[in-house]
């Protein structure tokens, strides 16, 4: 079971307090389509991934990116049991999705650059390793129903 | 993921712009590492201290970003041009290279942190693939 500190909980309800679902979403999915081109395999329905513009002007891609941080949010709201929150989705990006879960990684890592832009220096190094707890126990639900 | 012309032009301009904070995005890097990763510790448990801005910290991510600066000078030949340097981690520090991402991430982190205007996907895709050619360079050694 993950054990929080009252400092760790703290972390993440604050960073989730300052975030605009509606633009760090988008911008999160964009720069992990672009830096790790290798993701666009599982958004060939998308329409044009052509090249860098395209990718950021996509309108399907922006609405994708806020389904994810919507999905984080639930996440956060759960955090005592996100493995169970987390259990249908899991199965989802497994059977139906068949999204390697290594991309979990490259996207979480995508947001955590997004948000540290957006923080500036008040994005310091206990609140990075908070941010970086919760996203590792969500890449973890996520991967958890995969066979 | 070898280097385009355009990576390597992209690399070169945002260095010229982040050089003059090099130090500090080094020890904040560093600082970042310790902590999010604890088990990176290992390799510097002869430091006195280990916390985030220290004496030690600073000290050393001065030296590793002063070792990133090179590598963009060198950035046409980082196999050549770091050979001594793989030599180093190789034979005296033997530091999983694994440990090279998670330093990538952070310095990548930090970037992003100190200088957002100037950190757009595509410059961030090109300084990623060359912390993996560093990376890939500096492991050269190993065996």
């Amino acid at each position: 079971m993950v054990v929080w500190t009252d400092q760790e909980r703290a972390c993440i309800q604050d960073i989730f307090s300052k975030l605009n679902y509606e633009v760090a979403g988008p911008k999160a999915l964009q720069r992990a389509l672009i830096v790790y081109p290798w993701t666009q395999r599982y958004f060939a329905s998308f329409g044009n991934l052509y090249n860098a513009e395209a990718i950021m002007s996509n309108p399907k891609v922006a609405a994708h990116g806020v389904v994810v941080l919507h999905g984080l949010d639930r996440a956060m709201k759960n955090m005592d049991d996100i493995k169970n929150t987390y259990a249908e989705l899991s199965v989802l990006h497994s059977e139906k999705l068949h999204v390697d879960p290594d991309n979990f990684r490259l996207l979480a890592d995508c947001l955590t650059i997004v948000i540290a832009a957006n923080m500036g220096t008040s994005f310091t190094a206990d609140v990075q390793a908070a941010w970086q707890k919760f996203l590792a126990v969500v890449v973890s639900a996520l991967r958890r129903q995969y066979h | 993921m070898s280097l385009s012309d355009k990576d390597k032009a992209a690399v070169k301009a945002l260095w010229a712009k982040i050089s003059p904070k090099a130090d500090d995005i080094g020890a904040e890097a560093l600082g970042r590492m310790l902590t999010v990763y604890p088990q990176t510790k290992t390799y510097f448990a002869h430091w006195a201290d280990l916390s985030p801005g220290s004496g030690p910290v600073k000290k050393h991510g001065k030296v590793i970003m002063g070792a990133v600066g090179d590598a963009v000078s060198k950035i046409d030949d980082l196999v050549g041009g770091l050979a001594s340097l793989s030599e180093l981690h190789a034979s005296k520090l033997r530091v999983d290279p694994a440990n090279f991402k998670i330093l990538a991430h952070n310095v990548i982190v930090v970037i992003g942190m100190l200088f957002p205007g100037d950190f757009p996907p595509e410059v961030h895709m090109s300084v990623d693939k060359f912390f993996q050619n560093l990376a890939l360079a500096l492991s050269e050694k190993y065996r």
